[in-house]
């Protein structure tokens, strides 16, 4: 059995009350930090750790708070992302739903640490039940002393809410969530300045991802050099990946960094091989955002050695042969997937979740989405597959905020691994009038190796 | 037209709610509030709910109207008494979403958009619920049913048939 | 202070000096254009995208190059940065591909609309732009609507500069409109049937850089270069009074606010200016107004349309005036 940080308890019963967390060693963290620890310190046990943001971007945790303006006399702010939108990942509702106390403990710990008086769990407003749970395990929290004025005696007090959005997969998107958490449409803000800067409230503040906050506990309890014993190099401890698509089990797993991807997609303990008997087609591996990967790539590098889970092994080859572990939001194709449909509903995705701001990404997203449309509906041109690409690009870095680039790669991605399905959508019209098409017959090619 | 107003319960919870935000940053407190409001003012917000809702926080009127439309949880336009909103993207696509909605409309005799003429259900494709996993999935109200099969779909929309509450993300 | 060098040409600005503002101050072709910055509004830039330049050296104490293209307009010099504008095939590539995103959704009824000649996005399609279109797919519409009596609402044109809600928001002391919906759905709007009328609002009407926000009381409808700008002023006690007057023989058509060479207000005008005085005994003339290099009216574009074209669209205006639904526009006239 593989390190389980963040679940190891999650099967115990009523583990979502404080007092059975506590019995398995809950808020120990919260005792020994603000006990024992300065800001400082734990500042750079987190760096030690190497701890990285686990929303997608991969961005060291002890770094980012290191940026936090911890000088200035304008109150400071710690937000948790927990807008959890983007396709194929579900790993923070589950964490949230089933421990609610790791949350908060991780939350009282890093607002300690950053000197927030303040901090907002900001939850996409479609978890609303979850609203309740946390909710009640925060007023579990104060009841017992771990919230409000002087947490365990000490002089650091803390007050914690729950803050649900109301449907705007944009507000994951760091300024995003602040500009939706100040009462405004979701649009993100242009930067400079960041939020450890300026950000709530032009204020100091730090957004995390909830994984992020609910592995700093650990790192406290166990220290660093434990944590980051578990991984490999940079991709240290442990990480939750959502499983999806066309598996035998689907659901959260927690993995140690460093998993081949072959033993994650076959072993029994995870997703426990490919559903109904059938062959392996394609992986999107971290978030529909991510380059969509042909399952000979996803399973060994294009120099032959054994994919990783890791944010380095994943990347490796770049866009041309490599992905990106994102999110952690494993999305599994059979031979019978049609990529173009699929990649329709990522386009079709984007497009109605761009804020609209910026022009590329208002009037490329739409534009993509129409194009796909019509060759996943049998009335593409064989020059709609190259508009498509030349779109892609011309949204790619261009934008205010990476929306677009994340409309863009699966678009690029897809064409450059799949070409010939779209040219078949385009050249049989009539075989693809079916809406699934290839569950019947599935669309046989040769196998793509890339040249890295 | 009747008057605009929250019950003593929800306008107890409204001035609690913009208390968590500091002096004078209300309007924080507007997306919880249009929550609120949509579960008070019969599952969709008016123009004069609306207003009222900006009264309550002190901003202008645009600055709601900005918000309601920006964010698709609220609805600008009366619903069903049940909203049933089925997640139609990909890992919910690759699981049978589509089987999903076609029964749907078949079995409600409406189309993707559309409200029964006895006002009773709405049917609405929406994006990714976080709940890929256990897909294919719907949300009706606050509650979420995965793992659906056509049997479970129809259990489902009978038990809506026969309750007598409207549904509602604040349940 | 800080030193920056654009396209080769090195100036020294003051701190805090955006790329977009020291290109400005160089002057010249390596200008990047704007489409939603604005000097005089507050929070305006950084949306459209069209100026957007390559920093090959952040500054001389981290001369690493920016990863990605940057937003000029809102982007602040450092000390040592060098900028490519136009001298990158890069930022000219981005700019094209702005100004292709920027029309797939318009609809090129420049022959029937107000801002034809004055429009920065015909000027911009007509330096940056692709001949040709490679959209096919149906075009996002909208209904026209008058906000008021005074101003109508294309929102088929506009390009989402925001920079009339900040007129609203910087100007008047009570924004009744704004941005509705999200993504290729959002619209300018009042949401519910209000007129936008306050001492300041008419001043959306000079910053809309395209026809999405016109004039109602344009009198005669006369295309812009068929009247004959002067600049005029009257004693007024809200605003300047300094305005151009559009004048035909002796009617004034329509007063807006004097732009500068970017097409830009630095002191806005009254509602009273703008709409009531149409009669020249009310203004004082101070001469003939000088039209900007860049503009169509200034290069003759209009001239090269041929004039079987131009019937075909005046049949199209006269259709449309009908109130009938508008047949396909014409993009060789526009492209
Ligand atoms: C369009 C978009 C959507 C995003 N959605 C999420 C999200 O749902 N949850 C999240 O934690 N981060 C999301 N992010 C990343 C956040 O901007 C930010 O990097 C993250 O919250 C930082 O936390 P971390 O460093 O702990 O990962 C998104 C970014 C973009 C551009
Ligand atoms: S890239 Fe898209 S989502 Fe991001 S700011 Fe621009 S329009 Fe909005
Ligand atoms: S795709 Fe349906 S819940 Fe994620
Ligand atoms: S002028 Fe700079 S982005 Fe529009």
């Amino acid at each position: 059995m593989s390190k389980k940080f963040l679940l190891e308890h999650v099967n115990v019963p009523r583990i979502e009350t404080i007092n059975v967390y506590r019995e398995k060693g809950g808020y120990a963290a919260v005792e020994k930090a603000l006990k024992t620890m300065t800001p400082d310190q734990i500042i750079d046990e987190v760096k030690f750790s190497d701890l990285r943001g686990r929303g997608g971007a991969g961005f060291p945790t002890g770094l980012k708070w290191s940026f936090m303006d911890r000088k200035s006399d304008k109150p400071r702010y710690l937000v948790c992302n927990a807008d959890e939108s983007e396709p194929g990942t579900f790993k923070d509702r589950y964490l949230m739903e089933k421990l609610p106390h790791l949350l908060i403990e991780g939350m009282i710990v890093s607002s300690y640490t950053l000197g927030a008086k303040a901090a907002y769990i900001y939850i996409r407003g479609e978890y609303m039940y979850i609203v309740r749970i946390l909710e009640k395990a925060i007023e579990e929290a104060y009841a017992a002393g771990y919230l409000g004025k002087n947490i365990l005696g000490t002089d650091y007090s803390l007050d914690l809410y729950v803050h649900p959005g109301a449907g705007a997969y944009i507000c994951g998107e760091e300024t995003a969530l602040l500009e939706s958490l100040e009462g405004k449409r979701g649009n993100p803000r242009l930067k400079p300045p960041f939020p450890a800067i300026a950000g709530l409230y032009a204020c100091p503040t730090v957004v995390n991802n909830v994984e992020s906050i609910a592995s700093v506990p650990t790192i406290i309890n166990i220290t660093a050099d434990k944590y980051n014993d578990v991984g490999i190099g940079k991709s240290a401890g442990t990480k939750l990946i959502s499983a999806s698509g066309h598996i035998n089990k689907p659901g959260v797993y927690e993995i140690e960094l460093g998993l081949p991807v072959e033993d994650f997609i076959y072993s029994d303990e995870y997703c426990g091989g490919i559903w109904k008997g059938r062959k392996l087609k394609a992986v999107v591996a971290g978030g529909s955002s991510v380059p969509i990967l042909p399952a000979n790539l996803i399973i060994t590098t294009a120099k032959g050695e054994k994919r990783l889970m890791t944010y380095e092994s994943m990347a490796d080859g770049g866009f041309v042969s490599g992905t990106m572990l994102g999110s952690g939001g494993f999305i599994v194709m059979d031979e019978t997937t049609c990529i173009v449909r699929n990649l329709w509903t990522f386009a079709r995705f984007y497009h109605h979740e761009s804020c609209g701001q910026c022009s590329p990404c208002r009037e490329g997203t739409g534009w993509m989405e129409k194009v796909l449309h019509r060759i996943e509906h049998g009335h593409g041109h064989m020059n709609d597959i190259d508009l498509l690409v030349d779109v892609a690009k011309k949204i790619e870095g261009n934008t205010i905020c990476p929306l677009g680039d994340a409309a863009a790669w699966p678009v690029a991605s897809a064409i450059r691994h799949f070409r010939e399905e779209f040219e078949y959508h385009v050249k049989y019209p009539e075989k693809v009038k079916d809406p699934k098409h290839f569950e019947k017959e599935p669309f046989e090619r040769e196998a793509l190796m890339v040249n890295g | 037209m009747e008057e605009v107003k929250f019950s003593e319960g929800t306008l107890a919870l409204v001035n609690k709610i913009i208390r968590r935000y500091p002096e004078g940053k209300q309007k924080s407190a507007l997306l919880p509030t249009l929550h609120l409001a949509q579960a008070e003012f019969e599952g969709w917000l008016s123009v004069p709910v609306m207003d009222y809702v900006a009264s309550l926080l002190k901003i202008k009127p645009i600055e709601v109207y900005e918000v309601a439309s920006f964010y698709s949880m609220y609805n600008l336009k009366p619903v069903g008494k049940c909203l049933i909103e089925v997640c139609q993207t990909g890992p919910c696509w690759l699981r049978g979403s589509d089987d999903i909605v076609e029964h749907l409309e078949k079995k409600l005799k409406i189309k993707n958009g559309e409200t029964t003429s006895d006002g009773m259900f709405t049917l609405k494709t929406v994006e990714c619920l976080g709940s890929c996993g256990t897909a294919p999935m719907l949300q009706c109200g606050a509650d979420y049913h995965e793992n659906l099969t056509a049997e479970k779909v129809d259990r489902l929309v009978e038990k809506l048939r026969t309750s007598d509450k409207r549904s509602s993300y604040m349940r | 202070m800080a030193k920056v060098t654009i396209d080769g040409a090195t100036i020294e600005v003051p701190d805090g000096t955006t790329i977009l503002n020291a290109a400005r101050q160089i002057g010249g072709e390596s200008v990047p254009p704007a489409m939603c910055y604005y000097s005089t509004l507050k929070e305006s830039g950084g949306k459209c995208r069209v100026c957007l330049v390559k920093v090959a050296q952040g500054s001389t104490k981290d001369p690493r190059p920016m990863p990605k293209l940057m937003a000029s307009c809102r982007t602040p010099v450092m000390d040592g940065m060098v900028v490519q504008s136009i001298t990158s095939p890069e930022v000219l590539e981005a700019r094209k591909s702005v100004v292709e995103f920027l029309l797939i959704n318009h609809p090129l009824d420049c022959p029937i609309c107000d801002q034809a000649g004055e429009c920065d996005l015909q000027n911009l399609a007509y330096k940056h732009g692709v001949a040709k279109t490679r959209y096919e797919e149906e075009r996002r519409t909208f209904e026209k609507i008058d906000i008021g009596d005074k101003i109508k609402l294309h929102m088929n044109r506009c390009i989402l500069c925001y920079r009339c809600t900040f007129v609203a928001n910087q100007l008047t002391d009570n924004r009744v409109h704004g941005v509705l919906s999200r993504g290729d759905a959002s619209e300018i709007s009042t949401y519910i049937q209000k007129a936008v009328d306050n001492d300041f609002s008419g001043n959306m009407i000079d910053v809309c850089p395209v026809g999405a926000l016109t004039d109602k009381t344009f009198r005669f409808k006369s295309r812009v270069w068929f009247t004959n700008p002067m600049d005029g002023h009257r004693n007024c006690p809200k605003c300047s009074g300094k305005v151009v007057l559009w004048t035909k023989g002796n009617d004034v058509l329509r007063v807006s606010a004097r732009t500068d060479q970017y097409n830009e207000v630095k002191e806005f005008i009254c509602n009273e200016c703008r709409f009531e005085h149409k009669n020249m005994n009310d203004w004082t003339i101070d001469g003939p107004r000088h039209i900007d290099r860049d503009s169509v009216i200034a290069q003759n574009h209009y001239e090269r349309t041929d004039l079987q074209k131009l019937k075909l669209e005046i049949d199209r205006q006269i259709e449309f005036e009908k109130g009938k639904q508008l047949p396909e526009p014409n993009p060789s006239l526009t492209a």
